[in-house]
């Protein structure tokens, strides 16, 4: 059977509308779900008290802080180093067969299962580095955890500079790092942020990883070599140890909430620098 | 010491993307303080010669040349040269216009900024209003010069782009068909603004336009499949070319 073009368009319509309904829905429910059972424990007391008796009451804010300071950790480390990789492989290099490698090294990374990483940060730095069970640890771990992304999402947003930019930058006599650092980072900043935001909520959401090279201490971290448990972590712990399923759900709310947040955020500052760009 | 006449000379100069030679063998003598039109049909290697003068073509994979082109008796391709250096002497006008997404004061200062004249950088005020003036668009935009470039008309962000590139203070500048995306009136003033800028600047312009070149420019090249047919007096060259090929394009019979 053939479909003439406005058959075709509206089947399009249908299948592609349909898929969009059922993603949004999806998510409209967990949310939704997660909020219902969680917001009724939310409160000040909750969010800024010390756990009591295992989590089973008080409140969550170690595994706030401990969230907060690991993903920050891990975001200073990572972005950084993926920008700065990024843009070697763009703009200082030629495409040869090392940067096809380096490429397919971090598409490969990206893809490996997180408890892989946790496993691996185990070894390296837990063990054979003499870190312990700690926030630098964690936070090493989750940097290459989401190096990958924040390399990968950088460089095509380097990509998507126009080529006349650079073209003028050069032509008015600019040096190359000038022209990256004045021209091609600034423009292809909203880019970059999207690449670090994706990796700030694999930070705040990841488990498997944490436990592995943080720990799950209950204390507030005073320091980066101490042990530290993370809102998802907590939430985990309190879950499947059946500690308390009312402040597991407390915990996720207030995880979600962060989570729609950052992203929230970072949609507004992105929309803020393109107007400015235009 | 001898003053010469053509700072520009480019000798037996030759060009190729990977395999494929896309100049051959090119000499021409560019004299100073004129307009040197290069004109020829699409493809045979206008823009590529163009940008060999202040060497953009080492921004693409596998181009080699061969051959010199001298600046003020220096061939620009010896390695002592600095790139950075040439660039700031050799400006460019590309062919569509395009103003960084910054207003139109820091797209005219942005040159400077990135250069090592301590001078010019402590009077920006001045160089910009000066290069702006320069590109016959000062009074158009003299009231709105931190509103961002890109609200002004195509016309307008050609001539700012122009003013970006005077306020280096080069002293050739190259124009790739800096009129062919413009309106035939933005194209006038564009003309206008090239005839003037003369008296202190070589210039080298690409167009596809044979009124434009005949307009403007007072010496003429002629190129087709990456070789120099016929170079002389614009004048010349329109009324009275040597070569037959030449006049076949001229006179519209393919290109
Ligand atoms: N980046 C490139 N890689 C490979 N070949 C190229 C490249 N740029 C140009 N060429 C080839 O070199 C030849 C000359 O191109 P060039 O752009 O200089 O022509 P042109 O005379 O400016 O043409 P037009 O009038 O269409 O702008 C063409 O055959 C073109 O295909
Ligand atoms: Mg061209």
């Amino acid at each position: 059977m053939k479909l003439d073009p406005k058959n075709t368009q509206r089947a399009a319509v249908a299948v592609l509308g349909s898929a969009t309904l059922l993603t949004l829905t999806a998510l409209i429910f967990i949310i939704v779900f997660v909020l219902e059972k969680g917001l009724p424990v939310l409160n000040w007391s909750f969010l800024t008290g010390a756990p009591q008796d295992m989590g089973r009451a008080g409140g969550i804010f170690p595994a706030i802080a401990g969230s907060v300071a690991l993903t920050v950790l891990a975001v200073l480390l990572a972005a950084p180093l993926g920008v700065g990789t990024a843009v070697y492989l763009t703009e200082y290099t030629r495409e040869s067969r090392l940067t096809a490698i380096i490429r397919f090294g971090a598409d490969c990374l990206a893809g490996i299962p997180s408890i892989i990483f946790g496993l691996f940060g185990f070894i390296l730095f837990v063990t054979i580095l003499k870190m312990g069970w700690s926030l630098l640890a964690g936070g090493l771990t989750l940097a290459l955890m989401i190096l990958p992304t924040i390399i990968r999402t950088t460089e095509e947003a380097i990509k998507a500079v126009p080529l006349s930019y650079r073209e003028v930058s050069y032509s008015l006599g600019a040096t190359r790092w000038q022209t990256v650092y004045k021209v091609i980072l600034p423009n292809a900043l909203p880019g970059i942020l999207t690449g670090v935001m994706l990796g700030v909520g694999r930070s705040l959401g990841e488990t498997a990883a944490v436990i592995f090279t943080a720990g799950s201490s209950l204390r507030m971290p005073a320091s980066i070599f101490d042990s530290v448990r993370t809102m998802a972590v907590h939430f985990y712990l309190l879950a499947r140890e059946g500690i308390s399923a009312e402040n597991a759900y407390g915990t996720a709310a207030a995880l979600i909430i962060a989570v729609l947040s950052v992203n929230l955020l970072a949609y507004w500052m992105m929309n803020r620098m393109v107007a400015k760009r235009t | 010491m001898e003053i010469r006449e053509n700072r520009l000379e480019i000798k037996d100069f030759s060009l190729y993307y990977h395999r494929t030679k896309a100049l051959e063998e090119i000499s021409m003598d560019i004299p100073e303080k004129k307009v040197t039109a290069i004109i020829g049909p699409s493809g045979c290697g206008k823009s590529t010669l163009l940008r060999s003068i202040n060497r953009m073509n080492e921004m693409i994979d596998g181009v080699l040349t061969e051959g010199r082109i001298l600046l003020d008796a220096e061939n620009i391709y010896d390695r002592s040269i600095d790139v950075v250096e040439l660039r700031r002497k050799v400006g460019m006008v590309f062919q569509r216009p395009n103003p960084f997404p910054k207003s139109i004061y820091e797209n005219v200062a942005f040159g400077v900024r990135m250069g090592e004249n301590k001078q010019a950088k402590g009077r920006l005020e001045e160089v910009v209003e000066r290069s702006l003036k320069e590109a016959a668009i000062w009074d158009e935009v003299k009231d709105r010069l931190q509103r961002s470039a890109m609200e002004l008309s195509g016309g307008q962000q050609q001539r700012v782009c122009i003013a970006r590139a005077l306020a280096v203070e080069p002293e050739v500048i190259l124009m790739d068909e800096p009129a062919s995306a413009l309106d035939p009136i933005a194209t006038a003033k564009i003309e206008e603004l090239i005839f003037k800028l003369k008296e202190k600047y070589t210039i080298v312009i690409v167009t596809h336009n044979m009124q434009q070149a005949a307009r403007v420019s007072d010496q003429t090249a002629f190129l087709m499949l990456g070789k120099l047919i016929e170079y002389g007096d614009t004048a010349t060259i329109f009324t009275n070319p040597k070569n037959k090929t030449t006049e076949e394009y001229i006179t519209g019979r393919f290109g």
